[in-house]
């Protein structure tokens, strides 16, 4: 396997390096090797189970961050058929930071909105690393009334570092596109199931994430700022982000607990970006239960119950 | 050769005062832009714009208020909200404690003050952000508070108006902050379809999360002159494209530029300029004018028994005199 390994991953690959040793020596008639075979790989396992169960709220960003993570696209060809991507947002430009189209998912007519990072540089400059302009709010925006007026349910891939943060982008109302999407999604008369499958940076990430269902691949994050951002505001040090990661609560578990997110899809052992076929799988379940449990509730119980989840979120004391 | 030593100096040279520690701070303002000095009570008296430049200096969010209802029509409404702390959050110190050392010092329970009033006698749900209070940032009570204004506004159909003054988000609630602005933003939604009228004013500084949710919603947004808009902040930008931007980039007039407010109005018109709209929505017959014009449309600042220390008693009567 050549997939990257972070530090905290090397006890594991020094066992599969073993491991793999013993194999080949077992496999060449080697009898002390064949009898500490069950045993490495015993503690191969146990080893596992120590490492993944219990990443640290940073080792999650990292693998949230992973280079061979698969991509909102990986979803979209996975999980859906049929799909035609559409282009533009009749304004100003077509944002390829975002991936839209509708498509058939179990058969009937969704349409699709991916925040789509790159698989390597060439691809993330094109991508601009999955962070969006207005242009791709307003394109994401777009392909959700085309939704409407189809009545077909939205599915949304949230993977995103935050907005850009560019000059274009405030010249063009960075702000004013994220805000106008969560007013506008709000009044929808489809299902939106939104599930964050890497990053969920801030406005960048609710700004298409508004939605009956959140969900939550495992090894995601989802917070109003980045641990770096957070580092340097509160602790004037980008290195201190672990730290900031902790206090954020910023982990899947953190938000199914604090009310935020509606479940958790669980990942392999080792993360979605070991094992995608079994994520696809997860997610694949995940989406089909969701959507059962929104499809079926008329136009005003869909919205009653939109308003009142998002109303009632947040936390205060009165005194 | 001892006697050429020099012997340890029995009297010190004791340095002039710096130009801003001679002026007394209570007694005198130094404008940050032009360096103007100007008499505090004067300065207050002029609601705080530097008379030299035009300068805004931020208004607290009780000035604010002062600034643009009908004199005496205020009444707070869920001032008794406080936060919680849903992270178990801790920096240099536990949440809570920033959360309580703040309002001893500001006196206010959280970044922002809501209520009901008039303005040019029509009446408004009012709700003005608190810069000093942990940078008026929006954690839940900040978003609560907007949402119940805003409730209130359909339900006793007053028109919405929200002033902010806010680096965004509080980072201190973390998730549940970013939640405040899908909160708002769907109250947006929800006044829009009541038609209830929503001006949203930006003051001196409007960005991040909640100029990416209410701030930019209103049906007319309108902006004090000079005031920082955007949505990311600018070293940020800086450190993304790596150039330096230039001076006017993210201000009220740079946004205004391209489209995204509809009016910048100077503080002083601020209240005359919202009861010409405001009448006009409501179709109410123009405001009528004493002789003295425009003159009587501004509020004077209510006097603050913290900003009048005895010292400055003998200077400040005769300022009284003096007209702004």
């Amino acid at each position: 396997m050549s997939v990257q390994a972070f530090d905290f991953e090397k006890p594991i690959m020094e066992l599969e390096e073993r491991l793999g040793d013993l194999r080949r020596r077992a496999e060449e008639g080697d009898e002390r090797a064949k009898e500490r075979l069950a045993r490495a790989e015993a503690e191969l396992d146990r080893t596992r189970r120590d490492v993944y169960n219990k990443l640290t709220p940073w080792e999650r960003v990292l693998f949230a961050r992973h280079k061979d993570r698969p991509r909102a696209f990986d979803y979209i060809k996975a999980l859906t058929t049929e799909f035609v991507e559409l282009h533009g947002d009749r304004g100003f430009a077509d944002d390829k930071a975002v991936i839209c189209g509708t498509a058939r998912f179990q058969g009937s007519p969704v349409v699709v909105i991916g925040q789509q990072k790159g698989k390597d540089t060439k691809e993330n400059v094109t991508r601009n690393f999955g962070m969006m302009h207005p242009e791709g709010y307003r394109k994401a925006l777009r392909m959700m009334r085309l939704a409407e007026k189809f009545g077909m349910p939205i599915l949304v891939f949230i993977d995103t570092p935050g907005a850009f943060p560019g000059v274009g982008a405030e010249e063009r109302g960075q702000a004013e596109a994220i805000a106008r999407n969560m007013q506008e999604m709000f009044g929808l008369r489809v299902p939106i199931i939104a599930l964050v499958i890497g990053e969920g940076a801030s406005g960048g990430a609710l700004g298409v994430g508004l939605a009956d269902r959140v969900l939550m691949l495992e090894n995601a994050w989802y917070c109003v700022i980045s641990p770096e951002g957070c580092a340097a505001i509160l602790w004037k040090e980008g290195s201190m982000a672990p730290r900031a990661a902790e206090a954020l609560k910023l982990t899947a578990s953190d938000l199914l607990s604090l009310g935020v997110i509606d479940a958790i899809v669980p990942e392999p052992l080792g993360g979605a970006h070991r094992h995608p076929g079994e994520t696809f799988a997860n997610v694949e379940k995940a989406l089909v239960e969701h959507l059962k449990g929104i499809q079926d509730l008329s136009e005003a119980e869909l919205l009653q119950k939109r308003f009142d989840k998002y109303r009632q979120m947040g936390t205060f004391r009165e005194i | 050769m001892r006697w050429f030593r020099r012997p340890t100096p029995q009297f010190i040279t004791i340095q002039p005062p710096t130009q801003r520690e001679r002026i007394g701070k209570d007694l005198w303002n130094k404008c940050d832009t032009c360096g103007a000095i100007t008499r505090t009570k004067d300065f207050v008296a002029n609601w705080k714009v530097c008379p030299k430049c035009n300068r805004h200096e931020r208004l607290d969010a009780l000035e604010r208020l002062d600034l643009l209802l009908d004199e005496g029509s205020f009444e707070e409404t869920d001032a008794d909200l406080v936060s919680g702390d849903p992270l178990k959050f801790v920096d240099s110190k536990p949440y809570p404690e920033r959360v309580e050392a703040t309002r001893k010092k500001t006196g206010q329970n959280d970044a922002i003050v809501t209520g009901r009033g008039t303005i040019g006698e029509v009446p408004v749900a009012i709700a003005a952000m608190d810069f000093p209070f942990m940078g008026g940032s929006m954690g839940c009570v900040v978003g609560e508070k907007v949402a119940r204004v805003m409730e209130m506004a359909i339900h006793e159909e007053r028109v919405c108006i929200t002033i902010s003054s806010t680096g965004g988000a509080r980072m201190q609630e973390g998730i549940l902050s970013l939640m405040q602005l899908a909160k708002t933003s769907i109250m947006c939604k929800l006044l829009q379809e009541n038609r209830v009228p929503f001006l949203s004013i930006l003051a001196d500084p409007s960005t991040a999360g909640v100029m990416a949710s209410f701030a930019s919603l209103g049906d007319l947004v309108i902006s004090e002159p000079g005031a920082y808009v955007g949505f990311a902040g600018r070293r940020v930008i800086e450190q993304t494209i790596r150039q330096t931007l230039p001076d006017n980039f993210q201000t009220a007039e740079f946004v205004q530029q391209h489209g995204f407010i509809d009016l910048v109005v100077h503080r002083h018109e601020m209240r005359g300029k919202l009861i010409t709209l405001l009448r006009q929505m409501r179709h109410l017959p123009a405001a009528e004018f004493d002789e003295e014009g425009e003159q009587h449309r501004i509020n004077t600042p209510s006097p603050k028994p913290a900003e009048a220390p005895a010292k400055a008693k003998k200077k400040a009567v005769q300022s009284d005199s003096r007209k702004s």
